[in-house]
């Protein structure tokens, strides 16, 4: 009798489907999966260590660059791990904005990810219909941030800037036609008979293993365990919003997908509200004058304020001694900030808790025992970016 | 978010192992002794009164000039009782810790990660190899004598030509 062997492939890290610089060896039997050993850091640009050297302002604009389709995202989580420290608290209307912000730029992670997802898998139509609503939405962000991926614009102490007055009416238009859109792309995909057979009952997760795993977000949710860090530990005035967290059942890529799908609907709603019933005031903190540079027309007025201008923007500001860990649900899951605080206006350590590089932990669980073209529906279903995998 | 009760459970139940519990805005951080690692976790998971199901991460930390010099902190959520804790683990230059892997498996990758970048080893650790960076990488950069622009910053980048390298494309 001939003699059997395994054949190893080598998949990426040069390779479209990993949706970025994810390597996977992968052992196969035939079609089947029998190991797979993902090898990732590629990417690697020691943002920890250079967190370490800069302020606590300067670092801020490291954030932008860990998980590059959600920047308002992580900006969030940093700027609340760093406002914990300094025990300071941030006026109604800057919560509201930075929930309305990180909402949008929720939406247009998710269409990237519906939109790639479904490319992977050989649905190339939605692609343009989901690149044009996430434009939409970069457009807006744009108008208030000057930036369309690399925001930086939550600041510690509040945000950067006010909204202009063309901002509000964009997004009330984006959230009044939102809703149909979604609906379009459900005729494309949700009932397509095509899509089911390539995602239902793929690479499911049952939910002890989720847990396990340390998986969250969409792919947690989608095997039916409740955690949502919006609802468990909310920030940011969330408890202000009504919104659901959508849940599925078997756990598998087509159960991912229809959780992505209803999380961006709920978004919208959240949006909405926010934009409804944004109250007016300042968008810094009052009672911080040490962290939040003084408005333009002090600095020119007033000498005082021209030196601690001057003092903020060169030396940075002194965190209290102390270590906290503040998280956010952002579009992959929970991404959190552990900061240990030595007293001096640079963070001593700063450990980011990256979703994707969890999540990405319980691939090989899902896709071992698997056919070797599932492994891209995998990947695209629990929606890594390789940005903030390897930091 | 319910009141955290463990660190009163951990107190009772290994009075020896804890060696201080702090809060700080409102987080409870309990230091526990490195030998009795396992046992603590495997409690803070199994009691029916706290069930710390989910680890949400774990961080190394060089404190550079105290001693023990480095510390790995887990942090816990309870997945039931709506609560997160952290574990500190106090650990000397040179020691290991025993790996939690086989109670989260989440720990696999996060323990790689210490690994690579703090040096610090896992017992009984299934896989441990660096992660973020290459195998051959020589030193651990998050220890804090690693310098920012790391060891070979100054090396200028050298065309090395195959016949160079004594292996001839020909064979």
């Amino acid at each position: 009798m001939a003699e059997t062997r395994f054949m190893t492939v080598n998949m990426g890290p040069q390779h479209p489907a990993t949706h970025g610089v994810l390597r996977l060896l992968l052992e196969l039997d035939g079609e089947i999966i029998v190991k797979a050993v993902p090898d990732i850091g590629y990417l690697h640009r020691g943002i920890e260590k250079l967190a370490e050297s800069m302020t606590y302002n300067q670092a801020l604009t490291l954030t932008d660059r860990l998980d590059y389709t959600s920047g308002i995202s992580n900006n969030l989580a940093y700027c609340l791990a760093v406002e914990k420290l300094l025990d300071i608290t941030i006026p109604k209307r800057a919560q509201y904005l930075r929930v309305l912000m990180a909402e949008l730029q929720r939406i247009a992670a998710h269409l990237l990810w519906v939109a790639t997802h479904a490319l992977d898998l050989g649905a190339m139509t939605l692609l343009f219909y989901a690149f044009r609503d996430r434009e939409t939405i970069l457009e807006t962000l744009e108008l208030v941030t000057g930036a369309r991926l690399t925001p930086s614009f939550i600041r510690i102490g509040g945000l950067a800037a006010d909204i202009p007055e063309t901002f509000l009416p964009r997004v009330m238009a984006f959230v009044e036609d939102f809703p149909k859109r979604v609906d379009e792309y459900e005729t494309l995909l949700t009932e397509n008979i095509i899509w089911k057979k390539r995602t239902r009952g793929i690479s499911p997760l049952s939910g002890a293993d989720c847990i396990n795993y340390g998986v969250t977000g969409p792919v947690l949710r989608a095997s039916g365990v409740c955690y949502d860090v919006r609802k468990a530990y909310p920030y940011s005035s969330y408890e202000d919003f009504d919104f659901e967290i959508p849940m599925g059942k078997s756990g598998d890529v087509y159960d991912r997908y229809l959780v992505r799908l209803i999380e961006m609907r709920q978004s919208n709603r959240i949006v909405k509200q926010a934009a409804a019933k944004l109250p007016e005031g300042p968008v810094t903190a009052v009672d911080a004058p040490l962290v939040v540079p003084p408005a333009k027309e002090e600095v020119g007025r007033d000498i005082a304020a021209l030196i601690r201008h001057f003092k903020i923007m060169e030396q940075g500001f002194s965190v209290p001694r102390g270590e906290v860990y503040a998280s956010i649900e952002s579009s992959k899951g929970e991404l959190g900030f552990y900061i240990v605080s030595d007293g001096t206006n640079k963070p001593f350590r700063m450990k980011i808790r990256p979703p994707s590089f969890i999540n990405l932990g319980a691939l090989t669980k899902m896709i071992e025992g698997q056919m070797v073209a599932d492994v891209v529906a995998a990947i695209g279903s629990i929606d890594i970016v390789l940005g903030e995998i390897d930091r | 978010m319910s009141k955290c009760t463990a660190s009163d459970l951990l107190g009772g139940k290994f009075p020896e192992a804890v060696k201080t519990v702090s809060e700080f805005r409102g987080e409870t951080t309990v230091v526990i002794d490195k030998a009795r690692l396992r046992e603590v976790m495997t409690f803070l998971k199994a009691n029916e009164e706290t069930r710390y199901d989910l680890l949400v991460d774990m961080a190394g930390a060089d404190t550079g000039n105290e001693s023990p010099r480095f510390f790995v902190a887990y942090l816990l959520h309870s997945i039931p009782f709506n609560n997160r804790l952290r574990i500190k683990v106090p650990v000397a230059e040179g020691d290991v810790l025993d790996t939690v892997s086989d109670i989260w498996r989440a720990a696999d990758w996060m323990e790689r990660e210490v690994y690579d970048m703090f040096g610090i080893g896992f017992n009984k650790h299934p896989d441990l190899r660096r992660i973020l960076l290459p195998d051959f990488f020589v030193g651990h950069p998050l220890r804090k004598e690693f310098p920012l622009k790391g060891n070979d910053f100054d090396t200028p980048f050298r065309v090395c030509l195959e016949e160079e390298k004594g292996n001839r494309a020909d064979g």
